[in-house]
């Protein structure tokens, strides 16, 4: 048993649960975000309406606390792979070409993951935070108004093109990270690798495309 | 051909070792990469190729010259074993480069594959992940069994004598930017848990042999290919894939 906690392949395997569970719940906040393309008042309630039920329902409290310790967990465990890894080779070729043989984005998941890191943390104190503790105005349902706020955000062409450039990091990330996770979880046959490989790359190319697209909407449609 | 090489250099383990450059000539496209390294040598030794700094012919390992015995490390222009597919070193030939070409030739870099000297690195770790669990124990009393008495799917066979044709060079340690031995050590364990005679001691080989690997200091995967690419008997990701399913059961069924 201690092999699940200690060993080489089991910070792997909790790379790859918390990260397949990450997935999973870009799907979730996607598909609550894409309400942000409703227009008018009654798309601006009902957004406010979602944002009050995501921040006090019983059930996706427990979820979201998942969600956070599986962030940390994700970033911890990366940050000790990835510098156990430099570790593993102390003095580095004069000339590589790793090119070669592997694509760039299998080799760069930590600078991905940090360049998401830092979007993560932005993203909180944009929204998250200012649900949570900050005093906002209501809307005329009652409802704190969150959509004000992310229709404010989105005014700013700085503000947008970080959430593209984070969208992209987050895309690449999975480009390899879908598949290789299911590797990782030995889930590998000749049959369905190829399907899983495919569905990886359809899922990081839609889903950061989904939310990019949000950013975009907003400020072309309201400046 | 003419050609211009830049030599990592080392006297022993201790010692700060450079890349150090040589100009060879005479050199035909069909001679094998180690003939070229022995043609530089024989220069160096006849005093016909400048050696400034004295460092003497490169040491370099070698045995089969035939694509089987592993020996023959070297990372050259930035791959394992160089720009050829499914070769080693050995079979590699000089028509691969052109005439004028400046080549980078260095050993295996990994904490866990020591410099002896130039381009020889002690690869004993994979001796002791071997030791570990890549065996079968067989009754050796005089009552042996046929191997062949015992019934293997046609599948299994194949899959197994594919991981076992694993020559253990380590240019999946080299290829890799983690230096991870996850190629080479679930070869090995693959090759024996496809096979009844492997049964007996699954688990606890799956077990043994991932906690040597991780005690030699080897890095740990990220499913990037390399090594699968760069190996040059084409052993194939899926090993890995079965190695980390096979981890995750011994540690969830064994009785350890
Ligand atoms: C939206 C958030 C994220 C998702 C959905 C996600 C998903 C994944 C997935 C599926 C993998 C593949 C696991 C495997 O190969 O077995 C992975 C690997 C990785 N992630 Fe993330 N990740 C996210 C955020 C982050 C962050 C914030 C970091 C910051 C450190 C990070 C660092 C890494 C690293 C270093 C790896 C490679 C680990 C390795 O195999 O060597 N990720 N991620
Ligand atoms: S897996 Fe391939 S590259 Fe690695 S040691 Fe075996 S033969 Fe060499
Ligand atoms: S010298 Fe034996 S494999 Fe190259």
């Amino acid at each position: 048993m201690s092999g699940l906690i200690k060993s080489s392949l089991a910070k792997k395997y909790w790379m790859a649960a918390t990260g397949l569970f990450l997935c999973l719940f870009l799907v979730g906040h996607l598909a609550g975000n894409l309400q942000l393309f409703i227009p008018g008042e009654e798309g601006k309630i009902q957004f406010n309406e979602y944002a009050k039920f995501m921040t006090t329902n019983p059930i996706v409290r427990v979820l979201s606390i998942v969600t956070f310790a599986s962030v940390l967990f994700h970033v911890i465990d990366g940050i000790i792979l990835t510098v156990a890894n430099k570790k593993a080779r102390p003095q580095n070729y004069a000339y590589s070409k790793p090119s070669k043989n592997s694509i760039w984005t299998s080799r760069n998941m930590g600078v991905l993951g940090t360049i998401i890191l830092a979007f993560i943390i932005t993203h909180l104190s944009n929204f998250w935070y200012k649900m949570k503790f900050g005093s906002l105005p209501v809307d005329s349902a009652g409802y704190t108004d969150l959509h004000g706020v992310v229709m404010e955000a989105f005014q700013s062409p700085i503000y947008v093109i970080i959430y593209v450039v984070s969208m992209v990091a987050i895309g690449f990330h999975l480009w390899h990270g879908f598949s290789s996770a299911f590797k990782t979880m030995g889930v590998s046959h000749k049959s369905y690798t190829p399907l899983i490989e495919k569905a990886g790359y359809a899922f990081s190319v839609i889903i950061p495309l989904g939310f990019a697209l949000i950013p975009i909407y907003v400020f072309l449609t309201n400046s | 051909m003419n050609l211009t090489l830049k030599v990592w250099r080392q006297q022993n383990a201790d010692s700060k070792g450079e890349m150090v450059t040589y100009k060879v000539s005479d050199i035909t496209p069909d001679m094998s990469f180690l003939e070229m390294i022995d043609v530089l040598n024989e220069g160096i030794l006849s005093g016909d190729i400048e050696d400034k700094q004295n460092y003497g012919p490169v040491a370099f390992d070698h045995d089969c010259r035939e694509g089987i015995c592993g020996m023959c490390s070297m990372y050259i222009n930035g791959e394992p074993h160089g720009p050829g597919r499914a070769v080693t070193t050995c079979q590699l030939h000089m028509r691969e480069f052109s005439d004028g070409e400046t080549i980078y030739i260095e050993p295996w870099r990994a904490k866990a594959f020591p410099i002896i000297k130039d381009l020889v690195t002690d690869r004993s770790a994979f001796d002791r992940i071997i030791q570990a669990g890549g065996y079968v124990s067989v009754n050796t009393s005089g009552n042996t069994q046929d191997a062949n008495a015992l019934p293997i799917p046609k599948e299994n066979a194949d899959a197994a004598f594919d991981a076992a044709t694993c020559i253990g060079c380590g240019a999946c340690v080299a290829a890799c930017k983690n230096s991870s031995a996850m190629l080479f050590t679930s070869a090995k364990v693959a090759q024996l848990s496809l096979l009844p005679q492997g049964e007996p001691e699954r688990e606890k080989r799956v077990m043994d042999m991932v906690k040597q690997m991780d005690e030699e200091g080897f890095g740990n995967c990220t499913n990037t290919g390399a090594c699968s690419v760069e190996c040059p008997k084409e052993i194939s990701l899926e090993n890995i894939a079965r190695m980390n399913r096979e981890f995750l059961r011994a540690n969830l069924t064994s009785s350890k």
